[in-house]
């Protein structure tokens, strides 16, 4: 039995978006000589056209951040700085549907999926970390932690407004000023971050945003005037922004790419794990860093386990991100789904099966069926390099210490998903597997009291919990 | 009668738990402070570089694996072996130019150390670690483990500054590689004799001597090398190892002006320690 689903879309009404935006320095929006357009990668359809600050703007900007520090923001008391924050937690609670609205809109993230993880998420976060603001001397660091100064900013475009929330609630909790350059096909949801810190009153310069492209992004990261640099992106940029900051004083804090196995074994809840491995991969459209790219199934019970998999694969909804029936979305951009469709072919050149539910995709817009490749090898594209789309590579294993051997045979970690009934034995794995965050019997779950980071050429530092505070704190 | 002839030490490397010589046949001249010949001291190369973080490989699982308590057993046997050699120590500094009273408060300072880090080995955990409330029915918790193969480039101080690089490094499960001080490297050997006696496993700690220069880098480019420790590497040496570290993203500490009589906190060890966050249900 099949069910016919009516469209339930999310009205856009609540989103007024302007035809441009400028930069926010210093408390205000400005201009900038070079603009840039953000589309809907649903529908190509240009949302609005967005400054591209230069190495000028970054000049200013790291000034204003600068003059904030000295002046305002660092002098500042911990409960007062807490109280900002805790405004602004207020207001992105007050203003989230827009925002939800504005996220899947700007990124094709279904609404399903900002409307109840992202913005819940970022609220949360801001609230944590107001929380600490005015407690830092029990935090571990030492009896008087003092903060870093300015920290330059560098967000994906995978979780826009989620990631700004990670970067600029412990920053600004701890004392720092910063300047964030959002990814530039996803600028929309951190220039409505701007309003909000600007209706909260916050002090000019403590949080300037400046869009723009790896250019802005290198200006700002290299900026002579920046006391720390936090990035979370690609494996390959993070080496550059590693190199970049040798030699000088600057901190760094790296949250790079993933390509994480999800283990299953013999005695898991078969249809908990199949929710946890769809989950696993194609929320968000798998542009997820910790997404469980690498099924790891127990041989015994891979056949039915990769049955029920695709069962429940038919029945996931793709389509118009603003639909709230939709389950995956709209690849973020053409490049993107570029490298998707490169990586996925080069499974199938070197040996491994594709499938994919009959599934109806949009003319307009860019968009990638949910696929799972079996008969992967180790030695595959596919199971080596982070594809960041919704496609899964399978693997079977034996024994626990092989299934332990294939999860870490891999440069990153990140995550690792376990499923089995045998507590004994999730314990045994967690402590052989080498990631970040290890989810048993669950998969995906993020919250802003929670370390997340990784392993080896996932990068280092942690985001979240009392963990989260050390990047901004000396 | 004539007086007895002395029997001299063949100062080598130490890795994997043995004594041997480079592989290059190199050696360096080590003199006293009035330039009298000490030895010829190993000239390690590229080759041992490798082979010292093979060694430590293969070593970190099982030392990793250790209980906090044996770990902390086996640095303060570390202590203990160190002490009944205080006398050798103390006149091997002094070989190297220190005075009596600096020597010996040097030597008795490095023991103190290894009983100082002993005791964390069981408590770090406590103290970095923590149970985390998220808002869902999930039992969350973070534990620190080690990064893996740490490079330690070990500063001037001979063996007080090198006890106090090392030590932190392998007491939370890391194994090392070190190239000791280039000034004064015996005492870094005869350390190297006191580890081979306390029960330390081959491989956890290894130690080469020779040029910073010439193998800091190789240690620094590494790609089965975790994180590197810059404590005794000069500015520009330092900025390149650091670039180079970044190929495969080590973690480094860059060096900074140390007091090593004082208090050592905890940042040693957390900047060699990764935090691992698990997530289970809570449920019926």
């Amino acid at each position: 039995m099949s069910f016919e689903y009516a469209p339930a879309p999310e009205s856009r009404d609540i989103v007024d978006l302007k035809p441009s935006y400028g930069l926010f320095v210093d408390g205000e929006f400005v201009e900038a000589k070079n603009s840039f357009k953000t589309i809907d990668p649903a529908t190509e359809e240009t949302l609005a056209e967005v400054a591209e600050a230069g190495a000028d703007d970054v000049d200013r900007a790291v000034a204003a951040a600068r003059r904030a520090y000295d002046t305002v923001w660092g002098p500042m008391p911990g409960a007062e700085r807490a109280k900002y924050l805790f405004r602004i937690a207020r207001l992105i609670q007050e203003r989230s549907r827009e925002l939800a609205v504005l996220e899947s809109l700007d990124n094709g993230k279904p609404i399903r999926e900002s409307r109840d993880v992202d913005l819940p998420l970022v609220a949360a976060h801001f609230f944590y970390y107001a929380g600490w603001a005015d407690k830092l001397p029990y935090a571990g660091f030492g009896p008087a932690p003092r903060p870093l100064g300015v920290a330059g900013q560098v967000i994906p475009w995978n979780f826009p407004l989620l990631m700004l929330a990670w970067k600029i609630a412990p920053a600004l909790a701890c004392g720092n000023t910063v300047v964030l350059k959002p990814a530039e096909t996803t600028p929309l949801t951190a220039l409505a971050f701007a309003e909000i810190c600007a209706q909260a009153e916050l002090p000019p310069g403590v949080v300037n945003i400046l869009t723009g492209a790896g250019e802005t992004g290198r200006a700002l990261v290299e900026h002579p005037g920046i006391d720390k640099v936090a990035f979370t992106g690609s494996t390959e940029v993070g080496r550059l922004i590693a190199r970049s900051v040798a030699g000088t004083d600057k901190r760094l804090t790296l949250e790079l790419g993933g390509k994480a196995a999800n283990i299953v074994f013999d005695d898991a809840p078969l249809d908990q794990a199949v929710e946890g491995i769809v989950n696993g991969i194609f929320f968000n459209q798998g542009h997820v860093c910790c997404a469980g790219s690498r099924l790891l199934a127990q041989e015994s019970v891979a056949e039915e386990l990769l049955d029920r998999l695709k069962a429940r694969m038919a029945t996931l909804r793709v389509g118009d991100p603003l639909d709230k029936n939709t389950d995956v979305g709209a690849i973020n951009s053409a490049a993107q789904l570029a490298k998707i469709r490169e990586l996925s072919d080069s499974g199938e050149a070197e040996g491994a099966t594709r499938w994919s539910p009959p599934c109806e995709l949009p003319e307009r817009g860019f968009w990638f069926a949910p696929t799972v490749f079996t008969g992967v090898a180790a030695s595959h594209r596919i199971a080596r390099e982070e594809i960041f789309g919704p496609v899964l590579s399978v693997l079977t294993f034996r024994t626990p210490a092989e299934a332990v051997e294939k999860a870490n045979n891999t440069p990153y970690g990140l995550s690792a998903g376990i499923w089995t009934d045998k507590g004994s034995r999730i314990l045994w794995m967690a402590e052989r597997l080498r990631a970040g965050v290890v989810w048993a019997n669950t998969f995906n779950k993020f919250d802003p009291a929670s370390p997340f980071g990784g392993y080896k050429e996932s990068g280092f530092g942690r985001e979240g919990g009392r963990h989260g505070l050390e990047a901004y704190l000396r | 009668m004539s007086e007895r002839l002395s029997v001299r030490k063949t100062y080598k490397l130490f890795i994997g738990g043995a004594f041997p010589r480079s592989e290059s046949g190199r050696t360096v001249i080590v003199n006293d402070a009035k330039g009298r010949f000490l030895a010829n001291a190993a000239r390690a190369s590229r080759k041992d570089v490798r082979d010292a973080v093979v060694a430590a490989r293969k070593a970190q699982a099982g030392w990793a694996a250790r209980t906090g308590y044996n770990r902390g057993q086996i640095l303060y046997r570390v202590a203990e072996m160190l002490e009944g050699r205080r006398g050798q120590f103390v006149e091997e500094l002094r070989g190297s130019g220190l005075g009596k009273a600096a020597a010996t408060a040097e030597v008795d300072g490095a023991i103190d150390r290894w009983v100082w880090y002993a005791g964390w080995a069981d408590k770090i955990a406590q103290v970095t670690g923590s149970a985390n409330a998220v808002s869902g029915p999930f039992f969350n918790f973070s534990t620190p483990e080690p990064t893996g193969v740490v490079g330690v480039i070990a500063p001037d101080s001979p063996l007080l500054g090198l006890v106090s690089v090392l030590a932190p490094v392998v007491v939370t499960g890391n194994t090392a590689v070190v190239v000791a001080a280039e000034s004064a490297p015996l005492p870094a050997i005869t350390l190297a004799e006191v580890l081979a006696t306390s029960d330390v496993p081959g491989g956890v700690i290894n130690l080469l001597t020779g040029h910073r220069a010439e193998l800091a880098p190789w240690l620094a480019s590494h790609q089965d090398v975790n994180a590197i420790d810059l404590t005794g590497a000069p500015g520009d040496l330092a900025a390149d190892c650091e670039r180079a570290a970044a190929d495969n993203l080590k973690r480094v500490r860059r060096p900074v002006a140390d007091d090593w009589a004082a208090d050592p906190g905890t940042a040693r060890m957390t900047a060699f320690l990764e935090t691992k966050t698990v997530w289970h249900p809570v449920g019926i």
